[in-house]
């Protein structure tokens, strides 16, 4: 028995260190007036419901303690009584509209996106998200970290693993935004819980949310809809910066923007070429096609030796341009730039045993658009 | 009255095989329904038992994402439509008859057609996991596109056997509906029908009206898979929310189709063990039914965040708060049956008991979740699988379990082992909780659900809930034994094993005949047994 009691003592420890000091077991209470909306909304109705159980919980192990036959109980024959139902229908009624009245507001409150200051479009694809800023004209693709790629197979997982991404999201404090989410793919859900956002992401149409953040910092998320294979590893990453510097890093993105546009120009070399499109293959493709470029059977088509790759190259750029109508080949036209699609073509037809030796030049992908 | 001729049984059970493959008894397609029920449960469990398995920790140690997602959606299709439905189909083919002093069913030939489907199907539905592109990996909610467009080919067997499981269910149904209209002895009013019976009429209409509208989803999803048609397609003017409206069309009144049948088990548990008629008769009726209309005008709540307008979130969150009146109702006279009762804590009594808590905590994150800004921070998370779990598995399981150790005697004419059966309990109460109940804490802290993987700070709490998933696992391995322990060395059991047992299968032999009243029962009889005294 004190057997028993010291390891039950040990592992309550246990779980108490490690559990409860290292992170909420509760709801965040987040860093917008609309998180801290549902989460005085989200403990109201809580608090609610631990007051109503304690009652009658209480009513039930009362009943259960007194009213038992070992200690002699005989059973009353009552079993009706019109005023006890309308009394239990009433209450709870009551208590209902009083927990609708607060949520309607919150509710209407958080569904308004008309007084946003800047726009942010977010599109999902199987299994990354894309963030359009429309008006500094900046896109860019946000891809699971490759820290995080390496670890899940590893034994040793370092602080934020699966949280991290290759280009997070960079946005204003203290700035109404409107988010406009849609899908290229499947369903996608966008969630920050710091925000209190979350809303699905649906192919062909769009939806808004916004956001007002108070505090400078890193916010960390991910996708909430089930989107196939990889749905548990497309995370978000908000670094929420002062409005200074959000500027200054608006304009560094500018001007790399031009460098890339630059760099398309030029003409590649095989190696140059290669290299870049194993790099955007891995970041791009691999998730369906493979890392060896074999797909996974009956769900995503083998790269290697495929009809495609090893085949006319024009069909080949305008898949991997447009897309395939009707499978989940998305397009790319869109996500990638001249000289990635060059690269990536080129490496797949050189690649995974497949030996078509052409050179793909990011001028064949800018004519071909 | 003109007198029925007493035939003698001309017809007992034929011997081997056969008799189970060409009956029309409703024992014997009630016992085939629950064992096939219970062979699914454990399937699904082993399911169960590799997903908590993967997530006992961090990293990918078993399985690969893709085969994760599978075993996800496999679990929830089998647990759902090939243990949860079946089971209480069985239970409603054995007693439903019993209760309302009919002889057998009302279309025995097509009861044993809407078994014999059953297998069939779910021997489809798992065949998939040997077809190339491997088995259903889109959740067992389906959403379009990723089961239509994003889907492998086994997807189209998946289909046709959600329509073969959907036939069979409404031909369930049309015999139960059919059955207590025509069957209940000419002396039994509606208002003298034991409870387990009017919630399994009243989960009838259910089926008889949600099950059309999955066949239509999944027609549609096979015409937008195989012949061009664009129903969930926004390239072809169609829209994949469209999809979730009529999937939840159905899928609400669902979870109702797996709960009332459970409120009607516990209504009669309960009564039994406090010695003390039920209360409340009538507004228990009137709460089944406020439910079940309920149920068809709430789907959206599961769709808050798909981008509906403002007020048709508002509507829906106020129908789905509205539901909480009925459910409490139906606790509250629960309590108030055993308040100033007699209670003894025999095994079914436990399991009713441990039902009404549990399933009242699932009731409270339902009323949570049902709140819809705050549904934003709970929607696909862990949190709503910790509410739907206690609400199926501690609510209809449980029931479940109740029914079965409350009518095996009568089943069986032999009596379960006692003590064995409360350890076992004890051992499921304890164990389940501490599976499901982390779960609550991994929601909120922000871990969504239907992830292979998972970042660190979820990894302590999934590995208390997965130790507690296979001490939970393992409990059916007693379960099981006491069961067949039963059947083959029970001592023989009383007509009426409980002291406080009312209805009229009690008044049946030990184990009841094969043929439950070839005499409609009388007037005095029926008012006797009846719960609304």
């Amino acid at each position: 028995m004190s057997k028993l009691t010291s390891y039950l003592g040990s592992l309550i420890a246990i779980v108490s260190v490690n559990a409860f000091s290292e992170y909420d077991f509760n709801m965040t209470r987040g860093v917008t007036s609309v998180s801290r909306d549902i989460y005085g909304l989200h403990m109201m109705v809580f608090w609610v419901c631990v007051a109503i159980a304690i009652i009658v919980f209480s009513i039930m192990i009362y009943s259960l303690m007194v009213h038992r036959k070992s200690q002699g109980a005989v059973a009353a024959n009552f079993h009706e009584s019109t005023k006890a139902e309308l009394l239990w229908t009433g209450i709870p009624i009551i208590i209902l509209v009083l927990m609708a009245i607060p949520a309607s507001s919150t509710l209407i409150d958080l569904e308004d996106t008309s007084k946003a200051e800047m726009t942010i479009k977010i599109t999902g694809h199987q299994w990354k998200w894309q963030y359009d800023y429309p008006k500094e004209g900046i896109s860019f693709i946000s891809n699971l970290k490759q820290n995080s790629k390496d670890a899940i197979y590893s034994e040793n997982k370092h602080e934020n693993y699966l949280l991290e991404v290759d280009n997070n999201l960079v946005l204003p404090v203290d700035t109404s935004i409107r988010f406009l989410i849609t899908s290229n793919d499947v369903i996608h859900n966008w969630w920050v819980p710091d925000f209190g956002v979350k809303q699905d992401a649906n192919p062909g149409f769009i939806n808004d949310a916004w956001a007002k953040i108070d505090e400078i910092g890193t916010y960390r998320g991910q996708c909430a809809e089930l989107c196939g294979k990889d749905h548990g590893f497309m995370p978000i990453v908000v670094d929420v910066v002062s409005k200074a510097d959000y500027a200054q890093w608006v304009l560094k993105q500018q001007i790399a923007k031009a460098a890339i546009l630059a760099q398309s120009r030029k003409t590649w070399s095989d190696k140059d070429l290669t290299s870049l499109g194993k790099k955007v293959y891995n970041t791009n493709c691999s998730s369906c096609h493979g890392i060896t470029g074999k797909g996974i059977p009956g769900v995503f088509p083998a790269l290697k030796g495929s009809s495609v790759a090893t085949g006319d190259i024009k069909k080949h750029i305008s898949i991997v341009l447009h897309g395939k109508a009707g499978t989940a080949m998305a397009s790319y036209k869109n996500i990638l730039g001249d000289a990635d699609i060059a690269a990536v073509i080129t490496f797949e037809r050189s690649s995974f045993g497949n030996q078509m030796g052409d050179l793909v030049q990011p001028s064949d992908i800018k004519s071909a658009r | 009255m003109t007198t029925i001729t007493a035939y003698t049984s001309h017809h007992s059970p034929e011997k081997g095989l056969m008799r189970w493959i060409k009956t029309t008894n409703h024992k014997d397609i009630g016992s085939l329904y629950l064992w096939f029920a219970f062979i699914m449960l454990l399937v699904g469990g082993a399911m169960a038992m590799v997903i908590r398995m993967e997530l006992f920790q961090p990293g990918m140690q078993l399985i690969n994402p893709q085969f994760f997602n599978q075993m996800t959606t496999m679990h929830g299709l089998i647990m759902v439509f090939g243990a949860i439905m079946p089971a209480f189909v069985g239970l409603g083919n054995w007693l439903i008859p019993m209760m309302i002093g009919a002889p057998d069913m009302a279309l025995p030939r097509m009861n044993n057609w809407s078994f014999w489907i059953l297998p069939f199907a779910g021997g489809i539905l798992l065949s998939t996991f040997f077809m190339e592109g491997g088995a259903p990996a889109f959740g067992w909610t389906f959403y379009a596109p990723l089961s239509t467009t994003f889907a492998p080919d086994s997807t189209d067997f998946f289909i046709f056997a959600v329509h073969l499981l959907g036939f069979s269910s409404i031909m369930g149904a049309i015999n139960i509906v059919a059955t207590v209209v025509n069957m209940r002895a000419l002396e039994m009013k509606l208002m003298d029908m034991p409870l387990f019976v009017w919630t399994w009429l009243i989960t009838s209409f259910l089926l008889i009206g949600a099950m059309p509208v999955l066949a239509g989803a999944v027609t549609m999803m096979l015409t937008d898979r195989n012949f061009g048609t664009a129903f969930f397609d926004a390239a072809g003017g169609g829209d994949p929310v469209m999809f979730q409206h009529i999937f939840w069309f159905f899928g609400h009144p669902e979870v109702y189709i797996m709960i009332l049948p459970a409120f009607g088990v516990i209504s009669h548990v309960i009564p039994t063990f406090a010695r003390k008629p039920l209360f409340g008769y009538s507004s228990m009726v009137y709460a089944t039914a406020s439910i079940a209309f309920l149920s068809y005008i709430v789907w959206a709540h599961h769709m808050f965040l798909t981008g509906m307008p403002v007020a048709g979130e508002l509507y829906f969150m106020y129908a789905t708060m509205l539901i909480a009146v009925p459910t409490g109702v139906k606790v509250f006279n629960w309590i108030s049956t055993m308040w100033r009762g007699s209670m003894t804590f025999e095994t079914p009594m436990l399991w009713a008991i441990s039902f009404v808590f549990l399933f009242t905590i699932g009731g409270f994150s339902g009323v949570m979740v049902g709140i819809a800004p705050a549904d934003i921070q709970y929607h696909d998370t862990y949190f709503v699988v910790a509410h739907f779990h206690y609400v199926l598995v501690t609510g209809a399981l449980w029931s479940i379990i109740a029914a079965t150790f409350y009518w095996l005697p009568k089943w069986t004419g032999k009596m379960y082992n006692e003590t064995l059966a409360q350890v076992h309990f004890w051992w499921a109460v304890i164990s389940v909780n501490v599976l499901f109940f982390p779960q609550h804490f991994l929601g909120l802290a922000g871990m969504p659900r239907r992830i292979p993987d998972y970042s660190l700070q979820f990894a302590d709490f999934n590995m208390i809930s997965s130790i507690g998933g296979f001490a939970f696992g393992t409990s059916f391995i007693l379960f099981t034994y006491i069961v067949i322990d039963c059947i083959r060395n029970g001592k023989p059991a009383d007509a009426r094993p409980w002291e406080g047992a009312k209805g009229l299968e009690w008044t049946l032999e030990p184990k009841a005949q094969y043929h439950s009243f070839n005499k409609p029962p009388t007037r005095e009889l029926i008012k006797q047994e009846s719960q609304n005294s």
